[in-house]
């Protein structure tokens, strides 16, 4: 046995002077392939070919669309002449629809900065990294702190009676209740669906539940002044 | 005998130019399919082989593929349009006029470029969630997931950038609604907007700045984030199959 080290390290970038080379592969920084048994197929032309169906076809679709349907387009533009109301691009509907309930400060800057903020920890968020039920656990301290929440966040929506916020908000609870009250080896096919939901897929669906509704609002429901009208009373 | 097409397409991709061109020259063997992959610089972001579960329908439902289709079409159709835009005050409406009654197929130009803006908005939020509900944001995609936070802001501001070009109410309105909103930001809000805006109200060099950052600064910047995007898929080893996922 020797100590004697077999190699030498050293910084030179002329490699006709120094010919050797030594690669040092280090922990996590090569690229991240896991070697699977799934069956793999040529990307050219299996993947190029699907990918290019898919976009012609969504091409022909969006030419008979247009063929059809024109672009909205308005008078000129009046600085002088306010519509009643003036609406955002149907995106941020859902915002500007907050914005008739909290202070702009609340629905224009800390709403859209939590949600991108939220989106972007997602990934690195590890609770519940193994995706089961939430109710799996720990059933009644998980459900004292759910119940909490419902009823703290309902409260506070009750107080600015924002009705388009609660309502949805309490279906998602509702069904989240029906899955702590479900069994995972429920006869009920829906029940055993239910109780295997984690955490993260009820958040997020009641996310993607509100937005839709709060757009679905702010684009047909709202009329002059902001007020509740019904889109097929016109 | 005849020469079958077959035959002619095999003797264009033997020729010196072709393969100047296209190194991987002809014949339908795997080594020349991975080439045609690998040499060309635009599809070399993917992968040579990929898993046949990640092909199915059922898997993607195309959302990503899809998301950029709509963002090719836009990019093609978008400067198709801009040949008959000027970005003035008031001359961007009388283009809009001139698209609808003198331009050839000018509305339909218009109208297709509008209804696939609304459609990428709606794919990549869409892509999103998709993604979520499949879990293939975990381990070791989540620098990507954030790629696609960042492009799905983008896709939002360049929707929200072509929404004032047509300077008619619709336009001029939406814009001052959310401008109005960014000044709420405390303390950098106002400062914000009258960057956004290049003065205190929506007006000719607000036009000017959307336009540009319609057309050029934003696109450019989506493409390059797309790029990271694409190539991250093959770094982090291929489209989620859902392996170890016990659904």
């Amino acid at each position: 046995m020797t100590d004697e080290k077999k190699f030498v390290t050293g910084l030179d970038s002329d490699s006709r002077r120094t010919p050797l080379r030594l690669a040092f592969v280090t922990r996590r920084t090569s690229p991240q392939v896991k070697v699977t048994d799934d069956p793999v197929v040529m990307t050219y032309p299996e993947g190029i070919l699907r990918a290019v169906v898919a976009v012609q076809s969504l091409a022909i679709a969006l030419v008979v669309i247009s063929l059809i349907w024109d672009a909205p387009l308005e008078e000129l533009a009046d600085p002088m002449h306010t519509p009643n109301p003036a609406k955002a691009p149907w995106y941020f509907l859902g915002l500007q629809e907050l914005l008739h309930y909290f202070p702009p400060v609340v629905a224009g800057v800390i709403i859209p900065g939590l949600v991108v903020a939220a989106l972007i920890v997602i990934p690195y968020f590890n609770i519940n990294i193994e995706a089961e039920g939430i109710w799996l656990k720990n059933r009644q301290r998980r459900l004292r702190i759910f119940g909490a929440v419902v009823v703290i966040f309902s409260a506070v929506m009750l107080l600015f009676q924002v009705y388009a916020v609660l309502m949805p908000t309490l279906t998602i609870a509702a069904f989240m209740l029906a899955a702590a009250r479900s069994a995972p080896d429920s006869p009920v096919r829906f029940r055993r669906w239910l109780v295997s939901k984690p955490v993260a897929y009820w958040v997020m669906t009641w996310f993607l539940v509100q937005a839709s509704v709060l757009t679905i609002i702010g684009t047909f429901f709202r009329g002059p002044g902001w007020s509740w009208i019904w889109p097929w009373r016109s | 005998m005849a020469k079958t097409l077959e035959g002619y397409i095999s003797e264009l991709q033997g020729t010196r130019v072709w393969r100047s061109v296209f190194r991987g020259g002809a014949g339908a063997n795997n080594l020349r399919r991975s080439l045609a992959v690998q040499q060309n610089v635009f599809l070399h972001l993917a992968s040579v082989k990929i898993s046949r579960r990640s092909l199915s329908f059922r898997a993607t439902w195309f959302l990503g593929t899809l998301s950029l289709g709509t963002f090719l079409i836009l990019a093609i159709t978008g400067i198709l349009l801009m040949l008959y835009y000027h970005p003035s005050v008031p001359q961007a409406y009388a283009d809009m006029k001139d698209l609808q009654f003198v331009v050839s197929a000018g509305v339909f130009l218009r109208n297709l470029h509008r209804w696939s803006a609304h459609a990428m908005v709606f794919l990549v939020f869409a892509h999103m969630f998709k993604v979520f509900y499949r879990g293939a944001y975990r381990s070791p995609r989540e620098f990507n997931w954030v790629i696609g936070v960042v492009l799905l802001i983008l896709t939002l501001l360049l929707s929200y950038t072509g929404y004032l070009l047509p300077w008619d109410q619709l336009a001029f309105w939406a814009i001052t609604v959310g401008a109005n909103l960014m000044s709420s930001v405390p303390v950098l809000g106002q400062k914000f907007r009258f960057l956004m805006l290049g003065g205190n109200t929506v007006n000719a060099n607000a036009l000017l700045r959307f336009y540009v950052l319609h057309c050029v600064i934003l696109p450019l910047t989506a493409a390059v984030f797309l790029a990271i995007h694409f190539w991250r898929i093959r770094k982090d080893g291929g489209l989620y199959t859902g392996q170890g996922d016990s659904k």
